[in-house]
């Protein structure tokens, strides 16, 4: 039923100054690397993905960077305080290779930990770069490094790991590996310039899409995209490179609440 | 053998996607036409911007779903670039919302060379004040809108009514003396309300929201027999239907057309196909050689 089901934040981990991690209870079905739920604070409701998945302790997690008033009240909440989620929707990353490249910026790592988690899981040898601004905001890189996962930090002022673009970075990487597949999820500026290198390339890859949500169900209509009208919500929010390709509205522009368009 | 004609406007099929269902941009209309619906109907859409209601604005109940959206739309001069990129292969209905006929008119006047239809949405039930279902539900006030926009435009006009009046044969009647081509029955239902048992919090934002999928088909389908009896003038019905044995029940009770909005939710845009099938292979049975020989044939 898609109605939202009341649970009460388990833990709460402060990830960076902008980021935390809140921790729920799940007994419902169960979610996919890449899936999103929507979560209500009883006067709001937004998309987030899932970036915890734990099967066995029927858990899972949601990171969420603190941008504006919900994000800020949601930040405010504190461990018992209860929330309501909906969900898990849409299509996730599918697992497919042997040898994957994550790419993942600022708090779009959240979807790529569930699915290098996932993936390491089931024997499959993945890569990370994760991209941020500077080195208080990169997300996950105790967890990668302590599940042994090779990952290669990129901070735009040079802080940290590589100083620039995840982008510039990962034209580095990839000519020396073989990478089977990309995934990437992050701004749309980024993943506009991860898909040109990958095109190139011809890699197989697979981009996690974000539009403004209403109804997350596909009913509503808010966060179809130019030119193929497709839902971000249920065909998204993770597409395969041909398929962005129709999407001629990425890295472009993006509509708001009322469908009103901005540029990206 | 599926082919009929609504307000003389041609259609392959009597399927229509119903309005405010993924209907906010040209790009998700021209998927509904390619999926095979036979005509597609806009989201709603008014004079200005309108953000619409903060979220929740869907949840889902026993047999359905209550949606309080609010009629977000980007404005008729926004949408009017939408409606330029509509590919012309199936015929498009402009479904427009106002607080006063002189809004009706203006919004109808400015998109009438795009479309092949202007839809009144005098129905939402969850509508600001002065719009939707508050003017449906007045005899008067739908028959000076419909003639307003009639004088206004050289399309056909259909009204789409509310469910939610004491006789809506009264409304519709009203409707066609106005002028009105055609009526789309019905707009959903209610409103109604979902709370949430853990924290006694009513989850649309807006607290009620307007009922529709399978739980309203029954109301939906009186209407349609109902107001067919009563009018000259070609009804479209709508309310619940997801299936051909659905599609195939609103023409029998009178519907010259069927739309589909809630069901896309659980079966995607490829419910226009398996209806249109459906219908295709329960009239080669029975013999059915054209939708005009079963539109109304319950009424004995
Ligand atoms: C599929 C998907 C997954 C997401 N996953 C995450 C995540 O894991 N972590 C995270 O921190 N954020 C995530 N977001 C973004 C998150 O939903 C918005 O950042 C959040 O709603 C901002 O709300 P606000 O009130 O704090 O900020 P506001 O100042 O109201 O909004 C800031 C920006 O957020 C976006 N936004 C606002 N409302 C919505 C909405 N209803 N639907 C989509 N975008 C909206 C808009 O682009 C807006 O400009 C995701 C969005 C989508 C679509
Ligand atoms: C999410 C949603 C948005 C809707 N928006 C509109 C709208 O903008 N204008 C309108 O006339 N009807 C609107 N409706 C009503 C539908 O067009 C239809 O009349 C109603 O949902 C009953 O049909 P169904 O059971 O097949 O969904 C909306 C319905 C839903 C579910
Ligand atoms: S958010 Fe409503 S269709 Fe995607």
């Amino acid at each position: 039923m898609h109605a939202p089901k009341v649970v009460e934040i388990k833990r709460i981990i402060e990830e960076t100054d902008t980021i935390k991690t809140f921790i729920f209870n799940w007994d419902g079905e169960p979610a996919k690397p890449g899936q999103f739920m929507m979560l209500w604070n009883f006067h709001d409701e937004k998309p987030m993905s899932i970036s915890l998945i734990d099967p066995i302790k029927e858990e899972i997690g949601i990171s969420i960077k603190n941008i504006g008033p919900f994000t800020e009240a949601i930040h405010s909440l504190q461990v018992g305080d209860k929330l309501g989620l909906r969900g898990p929707y849409g299509r996730g990353f599918e697992i497919t290779g042997s040898k994957i490249l994550a790419v993942g910026g600022g708090v779009g790592m959240a979807p790529i930990s569930a699915f290098v988690n996932e993936a390491r899981d089931r024997g499959v040898d993945v890569d990370v770069i994760s991209a941020a601004t500077t080195k208080n905001e990169l997300l996950f890189m105790d967890e990668l490094r302590a599940a042994d996962v090779k990952t290669y930090a990129c901070t735009d002022d040079g802080s940290f790991g590589f100083c620039g673009f995840a982008t510039e970075f990962m034209e580095e990487i990839i000519k020396e590996k073989d990478y089977d597949m990309v995934v990437t999820c992050g701004p749309e500026i980024m993943m506009k310039g991860v898909f040109e290198i990958v095109d190139k390339l011809k890699i197989p890859a697979q981009f996690s899409m974000e539009r403004y949500m209403k109804c997350g169900i596909g009913i509503c209509g808010q966060c179809c995209v130019d030119d193929t009208g497709w839902r971000i919500c249920a065909e998204g929010p993770v597409f395969w490179t041909d398929e962005v390709r129709l999407i001629t509205e990425f890295g472009k522009y993006k509509r708001d609440a009322s469908g009103i368009k901005h540029d990206i | 053998m599926l082919e009929v004609e609504l307000c003389d406007i041609k259609m392959k099929n009597p399927t229509m996607l119903a309005a405010g269902v993924l209907g906010s941009t040209a790009a998700s209309l021209n998927w509904a036409a390619r999926s095979g619906a036979g005509a597609v109907v806009t989201k709603s859409f008014g004079l200005h911007p309108n953000k619409g209601y903060v979220n929740p604005t869907t949840v889902e109940v026993t047999g359905g779903i209550i949606n309080a959206i609010g009629l977000s739309n980007p404005g008729v001069d926004t949408f009017y670039g939408e409606l330029e990129k509509i590919e012309k292969t199936t015929p498009t209905i402009a479904s427009i919302y106002g607080a006063s006929a002189e809004e009706f008119s203006q919004i109808a006047a400015k998109v009438e060379n795009l479309v092949d239809i202007i839809e009144l949405n005098v129905s939402c039930p969850h509508a600001q004040k002065g719009c939707g279902a508050s003017i449906g539900a007045d005899p008067k006030l739908t028959g000076e809108i419909v003639k307003a926009v009639k004088n206004a435009v050289e399309i056909p006009v259909i009204a789409k009514l509310t469910p939610n009046v004491t006789d809506i044969v009264e409304i519709a009647l009203s409707a066609e003396k106005a002028g009105c081509n055609g009526l789309t029955l019905i707009n959903s239902l209610g409103p109604g309300i979902k709370i949430d048992l853990d924290t006694a919090n009513p989850i649309l934002s807006n607290k009620f929201g307007g009922l529709s999928g399978p739980a309203i088909k029954p109301v939906a389908l009186r209407c349609v027999f109902d107001v067919y009896d009563a009018v000259e003038i070609p009804v479209v019905g709508v309310g619940g239907i997801s299936d051909y044995r659905d599609a195939i029940e609103f023409i029998f009770a009178g519907a010259r057309c069927v739309q589909i909005g809630t069901s896309i939710t659980y079966k995607g845009l490829d419910i226009f196909k398996e209806i249109t099938d459906g219908m295709k292979k329960f009239m080669y049975n029975r013999g059915y050689e054209s939708i005009d020989e079963m539109v109304g044939i319950a009424h004995k």
